[in-house]
């Protein structure tokens, strides 16, 4: 009556999770192979929401490409064009004023913290706790409310452009972000007190989807993902860039390698952003958000690469230019990406329903796999 | 190990091939049947231990292809670009997925959008487009029945 799909040895079967599938937070497929409930092998079918972004950028000039990468890591979409706003301005050497240079920190750990709080809220739902989803929305309404008055949208932003940020800071910004340190600060604390210390939770997270060190180096996770492993991994403080060099603030890392490390270097990490926020915020400098740059840009022929620190981990933009106003060629190295290639060796051996305990802590984000 | 540091170095050990300081790291050219030579010395020698593939692409040049690896050490941090000349006719490059696991999954991915082969790669096959797909899109002679840019 039906067709076998994909062919097993005896005793194994196949399962498809996704690409509709709740856990997967996306369009993404996995190829399961099971032996009773134990996983023996699983494989990542891609390609879902794959626009090929970086064929598109081939015909974009140097102004509207940073636009289609919001749609890549739609969670971290500052980060993703800071990234790209980045490279243009290394290989132009533009030189943009201190003022775009806090105003764009500030609202890339903004950024940070929301896009945590999406994955604490979602990693608890996919363990079977709604409530925490509610809790997580409560703080990120906030910070998508600060984000909607400033840059006029409250996902894909776009609001860093080569040599600055689009618009000067809503007059209401300073103060909304103040009022979402003291609210953030009192209601951290609840996280722990509802999920983090939960021995339900403690027990499916410990010792499940273990990474060591030589394997997340190999695999190339990055983020919270290798630091769980005790990789030190943060671009923010290993090759500085932008005023992260100046700024105090730890790099959290975990040893334990498991599900519930890289749990926790997340929600460490969301205090950590709190602390870059409180040192920014006070100290705003007066002056230009943007510096004069030309109306159409011209990058000199060559190579050009940045590295930044996204929520996820290390996102890279590879720009090799012939001297034109488009790009010849443009690569996105994305976190999600190389994180996902380590799901397999981390999950072998398990039950089946630890998948999502360690896919969960993996923070995927599909269209930043697929892009 | 600084950059000049770095560079002195590769010319010392391959001096056949072309090493120049980039705009951020060196870059190191040479032909496809070197590669898996200058991966092993770059990753075994205990002053470099290259041990961290962050980026692995290619580049359409319309007469050849060039692999572009780039290298970090996760214990010197230092970085370096390998650039390695591939044939377009024939493009056929050693795979690196049994030296970095990550390369597994980046060198599937540029198969499908480059059509390069990997030999010695465990599972090659097309990762984001469908099998039926005709052609490789990320080739500069690839043309789009409906590209929404030039619509």
């Amino acid at each position: 009556m039906f067709e076998e799909v994909a062919t097993s040895k005896e005793g194994e079967q196949i399962i498809n999770v996704g690409p509709q599938h709740p856990a997967t937070h996306g369009v993404l497929h996995l190829i399961i192979t099971l032996n009773g409930e134990t996983i023996v092998n699983l494989e990542p079918n891609l390609g879902y929401i794959h626009r090929s972004i970086e064929k598109m950028c081939e015909s974009l000039s140097y102004r509207q490409f940073i636009y289609t990468t919001s749609r890549m890591d739609y969670l971290a979409a500052h980060i993703n064009n800071h990234a790209c706003a980045l490279t243009v301005e290394k290989a132009m050497q533009i030189e943009i004023p201190e003022r775009a240079e806090v105003i764009r920190i500030l609202v890339s750990e903004l950024t940070r913290i929301a896009s945590h709080e999406l994955w604490w809220g979602a990693m608890a739902m996919d363990l079977g706790a709604l409530s925490p989803f509610f809790y997580a929305f409560r703080e990120r309404e906030v910070i998508t409310d600060i984000m909607e008055e400033t840059c006029g949208a409250r996902l894909t932003m776009n609001y860093m452009v080569p040599g600055g940020v689009m618009a000067d800071i809503h007059p209401n910004f300073v103060k909304r972000v103040k009022d979402f340190i003291i609210q953030f600060k009192s209601r951290i604390d609840e996280y722990d007190q509802l999920v983090t210390g939960n021995i339900i939770f403690q027990n499916r997270m410990k010792n499940v989807g273990i990474l060591s060190k030589e394997d997340a180096i190999s695999y190339g996770t990055t983020g919270p993902t290798a630091r769980g492993s005790g990789v030190s991994c943060d671009i923010r403080k290993i090759y500085p860039y932008s005023i992260y060099g100046k700024l105090q603030f730890d790099e959290v890392l975990e040893t334990a390698g498991d599900s519930f490390a890289r749990y926790l270097v997340r929600v460490k990490e969301m205090k950590q952003s709190i602390s870059i926020i409180e040192q920014l915020i006070d100290n705003i400098p007066e002056g230009d958000f943007q510096a004069k740059t030309k109306a159409v840009l011209k990058l000199p022929k060559g190579e050009f690469y940045q590295r930044v620190e996204t929520p996820r981990g290390e996102l890279g933009v590879y720009i090799v230019s012939e001297g034109g106003t488009t790009p010849y060629r443009i690569k996105f190295r994305s976190p999600g990406f190389s994180n996902l290639s380590a799901l397999n060796h981390m999950i072998k051996g398990h039950k089946i329903g630890d998948l999502v305990a360690v896919m969960g802590t993996l923070d995927l984000v599909i269209p930043d796999i697929d892009r | 190990m600084g950059n000049e540091e770095l560079i002195l170095k590769l010319k010392e050990v391959f001096p056949e091939m072309d090493c120049v300081q980039g705009n951020d790291w060196p870059e190191l050219s040479f032909g496809s049947d070197r590669l898996i030579d200058v991966i092993t010395y770059l990753k075994q020698t205990p002053e470099l231990a290259f041990d961290y593939l962050f980026c692995e692409t290619c580049v359409d040049w319309k007469t050849h292809f060039n692999m572009v690896y780039h290298l970090d050490s996760t214990r010197y941090r230092h970085n370096v670009v390998l650039k390695v000349k591939t044939d377009r006719e024939k493009p056929e490059i050693a795979s690196l997925a049994h030296v970095y696991r990550t390369a597994e999954q980046h060198e599937r991915e540029i198969f499908d959008l480059f059509g390069i082969v990997f030999l010695g790669h465990p599972n090659l096959k097309r990762i984001m487009l469908t099998e039926e797909w005709v052609g490789y899109p990320l080739r500069k002679d690839y043309e789009d029945p409906i590209n929404i840019i030039k619509l």
